[in-house]
């Protein structure tokens, strides 16, 4: 009994020690356009959505857990693994691909901290290039660990989002019959909406910033099991607060469900049941959307320079590593940049950034079960057949449903 | 580079070439060109080329002419299919995009592409000049098939060169057997700064980092490894087998081995420490007991402590007789004759006194010591406050338990 209990103390100890890549990852999952998706659909759809949660959450355990696997057995990022198995050309590809996708993705995060100061009546001629300075600062004076804390210290400013759920006084057996009842209607906005919510789960940048944040860590193979148990946790935590946006947004719009255009409608129509739940929508919103801005620019720089060989890294200065800063400075001054334009359609370029990851995703999703299975770089590692047949189901599913979701999307550009 | 521009070639020229017979009938386009290292460093011994379903393999002796315009020219056309060999290094299969270790610039850096010198002797053959990195040859791979050779070198002229010559490449490779057969040698890495290797051993992968690790030599590895973050240094010992790990922390000066060995799972640092040799062990094992946030776990056990009575002729012939720990000696404790440490002589006063002088006369006016358990904080008030290079621990007797350094608390420090 001692023996089990010192055991139990020791995978505590191991799994505080490597808490950090897989709980960040998934949560900032559900960024400004995470946040943009399931507002849309509690607000028109109610309860109903609130099903797709659990399979959503399976494809995310799956993806997420090659992708950290990769980075504690081999010690490299996705970008180097990708370079050494598939060479320049493609690596070349991809990277031009990515860039253009995570700009998009920037360009969303400012904008939902535009949004978020917009409810508050701060305009986004002020909000916005404070905003970038601060994040330009954080990851260019922090170094990995304090920086990480910063990050573990957001996450847990999502709880507004279950606090704000909690305030508008949902239905919850409605809410908790629709968890585990699939529902399924001929209405193309219902379908659009479910493949709209798979489809922005998983983006091609968490995949490269997980991977590279494992390794960062110095996750080893001794700790995996922990480190897998970190990401299947920060999975389903994600999912818990992506049912307590749906969840908010239904009680808020119960007697009037509508197609809303952006988050502000949300959090403001949250303001019956209390000033307090238009705030935490909103500072849930603004933590989101400045957690992502953070990790976008900075994952995108080092996966771009990993794989082309550049030097990266901020404890270079800018002379040792120019290529790694400028990119940087640029993703976030033209993401910012494109925000701060008047009348800028960026509804619009929400929908980019979901239609540039769907063309993405499947390339990398590809990619990952190619790599995980090679035995020469897995080892004991390798893909087990059963998991192997999971993973395979997982990644068509979610690429149909990505490339579904981008048909649409290129078709009614609203 | 000023080689005339028809004297060189880069290996994405190469590949796809197309090889001609003595009829010139073309025969097939290369694939991939080998070196055999064990036979000679740097000449390419085989072209591999295509030929329909399979491989021929094309020796260097079997070639008249290689150029840009016109291909390869064979002299004889008694080929051979290719059979995968441990002995070649293919350029194309096991050197493109890889990463191998700049020695001279002390970095780990990935292969773009490769240039060779075309020689011309009896027959034309090539040798590697220099492996390319950097966006001249991204450029170039990003183009070769795309665009004609001629005018891919003409748009990458203007871009800087930035290349690795040939002799500082050191290839990486896990496996011990292939780096035998590949005849891999890592003299020049034991020739960098254990501080240089450090940096380039924590940007490889796991596997390469335990084989360059285990192979170079075990007092070079030491100093490396102390060097290393302590998390990564542990993955690497934990790695290792046993007998070699305990090689290299033999060598460790003893307050570093108990720091590595302190990140270790229990099992682990008891079969290296089984595999150590008795006298460093000791001193280990004494600090092993130490919490690693006291002073007892950042002293050192190893100093010189000489009788207070001692002249200062003796103490430099004492002195010569320990140079291993000279390195790190700052300052030279005094004993009396029971062994409490009564004084302390920074080195620096050796030299304004004459031979016959006594060391205690050369002593500092206050000794300043503290005790094993003390708290590592206060430890660095102390250095901080006394403007110190040297702390020395003393146990309740009032014997030198060990000394604590300035470097140690730099890094302490560095790490909060």
């Amino acid at each position: 009994m001692p023996d089990l209990i010192a055991r139990f103390k020791r995978h505590i100890v191991v799994f505080l020690a490597v808490l950090g890549p897989g709980f960040i990852t998934a949560m900032v999952d559900n960024d400004s356009g995470g946040i943009y998706t399931y507002s849309q659909a509690g607000a028109r759809w109610l309860y109903l959505p609130l099903w797709t949660l659990l399979p959503i959450t399976i494809a995310l355990i799956v993806a997420q857990e090659m992708c950290s696997r990769m980075g504690a057995v081999t010690g490299k990022g996705l970008s180097d693994l990708i370079r050494e198995e598939f060479g320049l050309r493609m690596t070349f590809g991809i990277m031009i691909l990515l860039v253009l996708a995570n700009l998009t993705n920037i360009v969303a995060e400012f904008a939902g901290v535009a949004t978020a100061l917009d409810i508050f009546g701060v305009s986004k001629f002020i909000s916005v290039p404070i905003a970038a300075v601060l994040v330009w600062f954080l990851a260019v004076k922090g170094n990995y660990q304090s920086v990480e804390k910063i990050f573990l210290f957001a996450c847990v400013i999502y709880v507004s989002y279950i606090a704000a759920g909690i305030l508008v006084r949902p239905d919850w057996k409605e809410a908790a019959i629709n968890s585990v009842r699939p529902q399924l209607m001929m209405d193309s906005g219902y379908i659009t909406m479910l493949i709209a919510m798979v489809g922005t789960t998983i983006a091609p940048w968490m995949q490269f910033y997980l991977q590279a944040a494992v390794v960062e860590k110095g996750v080893t193979p001794k700790e995996y099991r922990e480190s897998r148990f970190e990401v299947i946790v920060g999975c389903i935590l994600t999912s818990v607060i992506a049912f307590f946006i749906i969840v908010a947004c239904a009680g808020a719009y119960r007697d009037h469900p509508t197609d809303i255009q952006s988050a502000k409608e949300a959090a403001l129509a949250l303001k019956p049941f209390g000033e307090y739940a238009v705030l935490l929508f909103s500072a849930g919103l603004l933590n989101a959307s400045v957690f992502a801005a953070c990790i976008l620019p900075l994952s995108t720089a080092y996966s771009v320079c990993e794989g082309l060989g550049f030097e990266s890294g901020v404890s270079r200065t800018w002379n040792e590593a120019p290529i790694f800063y400028w990119l940087y400075t640029l993703l976030i001054v033209i993401g910012a940049g494109i925000v701060i334009i008047p009348r800028f359609p960026l509804v619009q370029m929400i929908l980019l950034s979901q239609v540039l990851n769907g063309m993405l995703l499947p390339f990398i999703l590809i990619f990952m079960i190619i790599l995980i299975n090679k035995k020469n770089l897995m080892h004991e590692w390798i893909n087990p057949p059963a998991y192997n047949a999971v993973a395979w189901i997982t990644v068509i599913v979610v690429i149909g449903m990505t490339l579904a979701l981008t048909g649409i999307t290129i078709r009614n550009p609203q | 580079m000023t080689a005339d521009k028809f004297d060189f070639l880069f290996f994405t020229e190469t590949l796809g070439m197309p090889v001609y017979d003595l009829k010139h009938r073309r025969i097939g386009r290369v694939k991939d060109a080998a070196i055999v290292p064990l036979i000679h460093p740097a000449r390419v011994d085989r072209f591999l080329v295509g030929a329909g379903a399979s491989w021929l393999s094309v020796r260097y002796d079997q070639i008249a002419s290689i150029s840009l315009s016109d291909g390869i020219k064979l002299s004889n056309e008694k080929l051979y299919p290719y059979h995968s060999d441990e002995y070649m290094l293919r350029i194309g299969r096991d050197l493109l995009d890889q990463q191998i270790i700049d020695v001279n610039g002390r970095k780990v850096v990935r292969v773009n592409d490769v240039t060779f010198e075309i020689k011309h002797e009896e027959r034309d053959f090539l040798v590697v000049l220099e492996v390319d990195v950097g966006i001249r040859s991204i450029l170039r791979r990003l183009t070769q098939g795309v665009v004609p050779p001629k005018w891919v070198r003409k748009v990458q002229r203007p871009i800087e060169p930035n290349s690795i010559r040939w002799e500082f490449c050191n290839i990486v490779e896990a496996d011990p057997l292939r780096r035998l057969r590949l005849n891999i040698s890592h003299d020049k890495l034991e020739l960098l700064h254990p501080a240089d290797l450090a940096d380039i051993v924590e940007e490889l992968g796991p596997a390469e980092r335990e084989a360059i690790m285990g192979t170079i030599d075990s007092e070079v590895a030491a100093e490396a490894l102390s060097e290393i973050d302590p998390r990564m240094q542990a993955s690497i010992l934990e790695g290792l087998e046993p007998e070699v790990a305990a090689d290299i922390v033999d060598e460790m000066s003893p307050d570093q081995a108990a720091d590595a060995l302190g990140e270790l799972e229990d099992e682990t640092s008891a079969e290296i420490l089984d595999e150590m040799e008795s006298e460093p062990l000791e001193d280990v094992k004494e600090l092993l007991e130490y919490d690693e946030h006291t002073a007892g776990g950042m002293m050192n056990t190893e100093a010189i402590v000489l009788p207070e009575e001692t002249t200062l002729d003796t103490a430099m012939k004492r002195l010569r007789e320990h140079e291993d720990l000279l390195e790190n000696t700052h300052v030279l404790f005094l004993a009396d004759s029971i062994g409490k440490i009564t004084g302390a002589v920074p080195l620096a006063r050796l030299f304004l006194a004459d031979g016959a002088t006594q060391m205690k006369d050369l002593s500092l006016d206050r000794l300043i010591s503290t005790t094993p358990g003390e708290r590592e904080s206060r430890v660095t008030e102390l250095f901080d406050k006394y403007n110190l290079l040297a702390l020395p621990v003393l146990q309740e007797d009032g014997t030198l338990a060990g000394v604590i350094t300035a470097d140690d608390v730099i890094s302490v420090l560095r790490h909060r």
